[in-house]
């Protein structure tokens, strides 16, 4: 039986998640009683909710404080359908956490940044965004598979309502590939979580049960993990499955863009993150080289292919599949650094591709064009926004002392360090190109828009508004602040990172010989037993790294008896030259 | 080691000019500008000889470390944002921010009618800013922040009058041809991370120099790739080859940015890295011979580039990177001292070539073209006579700065016994000769003749131009005496024994001949203007002196052509992986599959309520018999 | 008494006659009237095996489906008049969308 669930279950319930994730949906459910042609306070309720579910999520990052041995917080657990084993089940760890702070800044920028692109139907717009806050709230702090299904579904509706209405020309075509390309990815990850749930034989969607069981038999993680790897690549999005991306971005209004790249995108790898690759650790190890080639190559192709565009938008669009690349490179190759490199690079690239569509946005509600030739020479007529857009750029493309530089550092550094992957060094070196890629293409897209002489397409163009002010300032803010000072951010998830590393590597069945060295970083006091330094001293829970992520306590009364489990690796005799 | 916070204040008192002439410099009066942006170097400066007294005082022990923050902590780097302020770095800081006030009092001047006053101060002080950083960071990743920084305001200076696509785009050049180079220095950053990560996986590290300097026997297996990969990084920044090509396009910003950023301080920071990790070059024979010979050819190079332009800024740009070879050749063969020693008197006297360079252009209003130039020593008296002095000290006339620090370099290679140093000692030695042929070709035409029509009316320029020039001037005639003289600079940088004068006096000699043969040459082809025989000489050879004032098309091909190709390669990739392959194809392919099973299912569908009943009967008709078949 | 498979016969000869009706003729009315026979084919079957089997069920049976043949005659024939009224037409050949 699985040894954890009864410890788990003593788990104080806290409905703070619950209240954070409903509030937005009882706040469009309001909304639908209001009067459509009552557009003043339509905007002001929407962003009055969104403001609220901001401030309940920054409660719970002054709050957030997991028992030792663990690193979840505000868990909430409730027996929902018994029949098929579905719990309502929510809780964030550190990386949850910080991207659901994401989701809830996010949402008021753009809800604001509404107020004047949002002419028509402001009413279901405002809903729409509600509903998909919701979603997205949902889906990061389930910890069940039904549970996250349903969000991760609740996100597409609304979604394809925000593309398919009020988008640009080409929307209809957009919205259907954006929910195609989605869906074929959910029925695929449907189908994993059925088999799972009969092949572990936990006849459970629970993530607590399903993880307090053993992995699968090896042989048999092949199915599930394809089919969350490609609904999620298809989300993250990973080349070659990324072409609904420019097409959806690019036709989705500001606000869709906003929250597309910043939070959704971020959807697909952190499904990597909690489920793909702690359930299936052993394929999911035996793909990495596979995925981080990807990566690579998704970095250098989505760098190379932004330089191309002749649309503003879509060079944007484009800088996302480049920069996820880099996500994901940094999560696959399972070094702490490089995860926590990744985590924190999903909240810069949400804060600063978030900020550089909001500043297309503004440019766009005043020319109507997002073709960089219509631009030219704003640097002189709008310097407000040329200096945002440049702090933005600078920030997107990784200079220190901004955010970007300390995500990619750590993705980096650490990919370099990895060795769970072959050749590593030789992708990391080309990842590397990436970084002058990106340079590369955004100065192109600044110098043609905020430099040369003055285009007389845009000669009277207004500046930033107090308003658009208002909700670009606290994304610069950040940018320094986590360029300067990440250190709240890292402290917050690296032991996050550290039980998902040390999840994969332990759950493991193929003992950890093929990654001399790989264990040794893990020992962090709080996530797992101290690592088998010494044969001689009993060994504390052995084999219990898994069942501990979600414990409360720690349960010692389980471990002396315990002889040393033989999945754990014996100490390499290199890593004991070492010291 | 004593421990310091004041030292910060040293770097952000400039961020504070920057960030206060940024916000407020738009509604302040030009003076008010002016003097904030001069103000806070000045004092920066102050407070960096302070200092640098209380390091030098002590003899070269004393090290100040301010205490800084914690930055980047994850896994096991812990990197913390610390400044160092040892002997290496006190030169440096004086340096930058002595040069650095000198330019911004110059440019209140040359700047004074332009409409972003505040914006070019903010922009200078920013940089001031980013290469103290850079100077006084005690780790490679802090190092790093600054070497980008620096990367980023010679991004915007140079594209400072940005309405011009072609000044933008030199900004852009240069910035992404820096990114190359950076690339190389981040992997080199990565490799030590990984090196110490298999060494002694449960520490954590700050990659300080301190750390890298005691942990020096873990590196030194991997010491020649490191190397290598950080020269990268100096390659992109000082603009040597291959990616040089940058630098003479980056002459489009203003000229006291050229001076400043292109000549004195920001293109030295290859230099000035490759001598603070002079313990790791000096771990990896190899590396450091390529240096070396990076440098000697680079110089060679470009001073064969320089003998033909006309612009007078880029005659001194390709010898801005002329000189940066020589200093990689001082330490590429180890002597980090003269290096750093060329480095700083390279400074003086660039700097005085530039800001006399931008006072002529100021006097022509604006013309660079050294053909429609001459005579203008009469004209401009104080600028003519400074930039006299200045191409003397290049040129390497005997006991001036740049003869000093030139010779110790070339004695250095001259005595190296690294593979190949006798081959770049023999390169170094011509463009030594080329060096002093072309900077006197260039004072000769520009001042010496009869005035041309256009210098008819060239007046001099303001005091705040030219007392900058003559403290410049005065600083490259005794700047060779700093620091042997008052201080003997190769055991305060630590270097071990400088060789006796009977072993230095062959190279020394040579220098001086060809030197001399340079000046006689440039005097006999170019005083008074290019004379008859030296017209009929660039007649003769007209093919290679269009290679050459081609840069020998390097930039063609690597700052042109590869960019084209990146662009072309993208293009393609989108139109046909992109958009033909995935989109047409494959998502075509999947919706035509769909598609025609629907039309095929569409056919039965054709409303006539009649066919329907008929395949519903002919179908029960069918079960019917099954059934009854099954039952019998 | 009439034996059974008589009965039985006739029902499926009706039947038959009205399934050919259905596919084979064009107006409508005819078409309807051809639902009518099959409907009676099958009370009729049904009615003979209720008495075959001695049970009243086959009869209950008949009626409900007398009654329903009622509603559908009627639906049936305000649909063919609304559509005659629109189209002019009671040939089903010409009636072959739904729209309009």
């Amino acid at each position: 039986m699985n040894p954890f669930t009864p410890a788990y279950l003593s788990a104080p319930n806290s409905p703070l998640l619950s209240v954070l994730v409903f509030l937005p949906l009882i706040g469009a459910a309001l909304l639908m009683l209001f009067p459509r042609n009552e557009t003043r306070t339509i905007r002001g309720f929407a962003l009055v909710v969104s403001l609220i579910v901001l401030a309940v999520s920054l409660v719970l990052i002054v709050r957030y404080a997991p028992a030792a041995g663990s690193v979840f917080a505000f868990k909430q657990r409730i027996d929902w359908l018994p029949v098929v084993g579905a719990v309502y089940h929510l809780g964030v760890d550190g990386v949850a956490l910080s991207l659901v702070v994401l989701t809830t800044l996010l949402t008021p920028i753009v809800i604001l940044a509404a107020f004047s692109q949002i002419t028509d139907r402001v009413r279901e717009y405002m809903i729409s965004m509600l509903v998909l806050e919701a979603g997205m709230l949902g889906a990061l702090c389930a910890l069940d598979l039904v549970v996250f299904f349903i969000f991760w579904e609740l996100m597409l509706v609304p979604m394809y309502f925000l593309i398919g209405v009020w988008g640009g020309d080409r929307r209809h075509y957009a919205a259907v590939k954006f929910v195609l390309f989605t869906v074929a990815g959910s029925v695929l990850m449907l189908l994993a979580m059925l088999y799972l749930y009969f092949e572990t034989g936990a006849r459970s969607f629970d993530l607590a049960v399903l993880l307090g069981k053993d992995a699968i038999a090896p042989g048999k993680q092949w199915l599930p993990f394809l089919a969350f790897a490609l609904a999620f690549a298809i989300k993250v999005p990973m080349v070659p499955v990324h072409t609904w991306l420019p097409d959806a971005h690019t036709e989705a209004p500001t606000g869709g863009s906003v929250i597309l790249a910043g939070v959704l995108l971020k959807m697909g790898v952190y499904g990597f993150y909690r489920f793909a690759m702690p359930l299936m650790p052993d394929a999911a190890r035996a793909a990495a080289p596979a995925l981080a080639a990807l990566a690579v190559v998704g970095v250098v192709y989505g760098a190379l292919l932004a330089m191309a565009q002749r649309d503003l938008k879509k060079l944007v669009a484009y800088s996302s599949v480049s920069h996820l690349g880099f996500v994901m490179l940094g999560l696959v190759a399972l070094e702490p650094k490089a995860v926590t490199g990744a985590a924190l690079q999903m909240i810069n690239h949400g804060l600063s591709t978030g900020a550089l569509f909001l500043i297309v946005g503004l440019l766009y509600e005043r020319t109507h064009t997002r073709k960089l030739s219509d631009y030219g020479g704003l640097f002189k007529v709008t310097p407000a926004i040329a200096v945002v857009f440049l702090i933005t750029v600078l920030s997107s493309a990784a200079l220190p002392g901004m955010n970007g530089f300390v995500g990619e550092f750590l993705i980096l550094s650490g990919s370099f360090a990895s060795t769970g992957i072959p050749a590593i060094q030789a992708w990391t070196g080309v990842a590397t190109i990436g970084v002058v890629l990106g340079a590369a293409y955004l100065l192109i897209a600044y110098q043609r828009t905020m430099f040369g002489p003055v285009n007389e397409k845009v000669a009277s163009l207004r500046d930033l508004a107090p308003r658009e002010i208002v909700y670009m300032a606290p994304l610069l803010v950040l940018f320094f602040a986590i360029g300067v000072f990440p250190r709240p951010v890292l402290s917050r998830l690296e032991p996050s990172v550290k039980v998902f590393t040390a999840l994969v590597e332990k759950r493991s069945r193929i003992v950890a010989a093929a990654t001399p060295g790989s264990t040794v970083r893990l020992g962090a006091p709080s996530v797992v037993p101290p690592r088998p330094t010494l044969q001689v001293q009993p060994i504390p829970t052995p084999n219990l790294a898994a069942p501990n992520l979600l414990q409360r306590v720690p349960r010692p009364t389980f471990a002396p008896a315990q002889p040393p489990s033989p999945i754990t690796r014996p100490p390499s005799p290199k890593a004991e030259e070492r010291r | 080691m004593r421990s310091n916070a004041l030292l910060f204040a040293i770097p952000l008192l400039p961020l504070a000019g920057a960030v206060w002439n940024a916000v407020f410099g738009r509604r302040l009066a030009r003076e008010t500008v002016a003097f904030v942006g001069c103000g806070v170097v000045g004092i920066a400066f102050a407070l960096a000889l302070v200092a640098f007294v209380g390091v030098a005082g002590g003899r070269g022990d004393v090290v100040h470390v301010a205490p800084g923050f914690s930055w980047i902590v994850a896994g096991n780097f812990a990197i913390e944002v610390r400044l160092l302020f040892d002997n290496l770095s006190s030169v440096m800081t004086l340096v930058v921010t002595g040069v650095s006030f000198l330019i911004h009092v110059y440019s209140v001047g040359y700047m004074a009618h332009d409409a972003g006053f505040a914006r070019y101060f903010t922009y200078l002080n920013l940089f001031v800013f980013a290469m103290l950083m850079l100077v006084l960071g005690d780790s490679l990743p802090v190092m790093f922040v600054g070497w980008e920084g620096v990367g980023l305001c010679s991004y915007l200076l140079i594209g400072f009058w940005f309405e011009d696509d072609a000044k933008a785009s030199a900004g852009k050049k240069a910035f992404i041809t820096n990114r190359v180079g950076d690339a190389g220095f981040l992997l080199a950053i990565f490799y030590i991370g990984w090196v110490f990560a298999q060494a002694a996986p449960d520490r954590s590290f700050s990659l300080s120099y301190g750390e890298l300097k005691a942990n020096a026997a873990a590196l030194a297996p991997h010491a020649t790739v490191i190397a290598l990969l950080l020269f990268v990084g100096a390659i992109g920044k000082s603009a040597q080859l291959p990616l040089y090509f940058w630098l003479p396009d980056a002459m489009a910003g203003p000229t006291p940015v050229s001076a400043l950023i292109h000549a004195a301080t920001m293109v030295t920071a290859g230099v000035y890295m490759v001598a603070r990790l002079g313990f790791l070059y000096a771990l990896s024979p190899v590396a450091s011979s390529v240096v070396a010979g990076v440098g000697a050819v680079t110089a060679f190079f470009a001073a064969t580039i320089a003998v033909t332009q006309t612009d007078i800024k880029k005659v001194l740009a390709f010898s801005t990177v002329s000189q940066l070879g020589f200093m990689f050749l001082g330490v590429g063969v180890m002597a980090y001292s003269a290096g750093i020693f060329h480095l700083m008197t390279h400074a003086f006297f660039k700097a005085c070539l530039f800001l006399g360079a931008g006072s002529v252009i100021h006097a022509m209003s604006g013309e660079q073209d050294i053909r429609k130039m001459g005579g203008l020593w009469s004209k401009v008296p104080r600028t003519a006579k400074t930039f006299f002095v200045a191409t003397l000290a290049i040129a390497g006339l005997p006991f001036l700065s740049g003869w000093v620090s030139k010779d110790e370099i070339l004695d250095a290679a001259f005595h190296s016994t690294l593979p190949g140093a006798k081959i770049f000692f023999g390169v170094a030695l011509a463009t030594a000769g080329l060096t002093a042929f072309y900077m006197f070709r260039l004072f000769f035409i520009v001042f010496t003749g009869k005035p041309s029509h256009e210098a008819e009316h060239a007046h001099e320029s303001p005091p705040s131009m030219t007392v900058p020039l003559i403290v410049l001037a005065a600083l490259s005639v005794v700047g060779g005496g700093f620091f042997p003289g008052l201080l003997p600079i190769g055991k305060f940088l630590g270097e071990a024994h400088p060789p006796s004068f009977s072993e230095s006096l062959p190279p020394m000699l040579m220098a001086l001949g060809v030197g001399a043969a340079g000046f006689f040459v440039a005097y006999k082809l170019y005083w008074g203007g290019p004379s008859p025989t030296a017209l009929r000489l660039a007649t003769a050879w007209e093919k290679v002196a269009t290679a050459s004032r081609e840069q020998w098309y390097v930039d063609h091909a690597l700052g042109r052509f590869v960019p084209r190709v990146v662009m072309v390669t993208g293009f393609m990739l989108w139109r046909l992986v992109d958009f033909f392959l995935i989109d047409v194809v494959i998502l075509g392919g999947a919706s035509a599959f769909a598609h025609g099973i629907g039309h095929l299912a569409r056919l039965a569908q054709n409303g006539q309520v009649q066919r329907y009943a008929t395949t519903f009967i002919i179908g029960i008709a069918v079960l019917l018999l099954f059934f009854l078949r099954c039952r019998s | 008494m009439v034996p059974n498979e008589q009965i039985l016969g006739l029902a499926a000869v009706l039947f038959a006659v009205g399934a050919i009706g259905f596919v084979a003729r064009r107006n409508v009315l005819i078409v309807l009237m051809s639902v009518e026979l099959m409907l009676n084919a099958s009370n009729l079957a049904l009615v003979g095996y209720g008495r075959l089997r001695a049970a009243l069920d086959g009869h209950v049976f008949a009626f409900l489906v007398i009654a329903v043949a009622a509603a559908e005659a009627a639906v049936g024939l305000a649909i063919v008049i609304a559509v005659y009224r629109r189209r002019r037409t009671a040939n089903l050949d010409e009636v072959k969308t739904l729209r309009n």
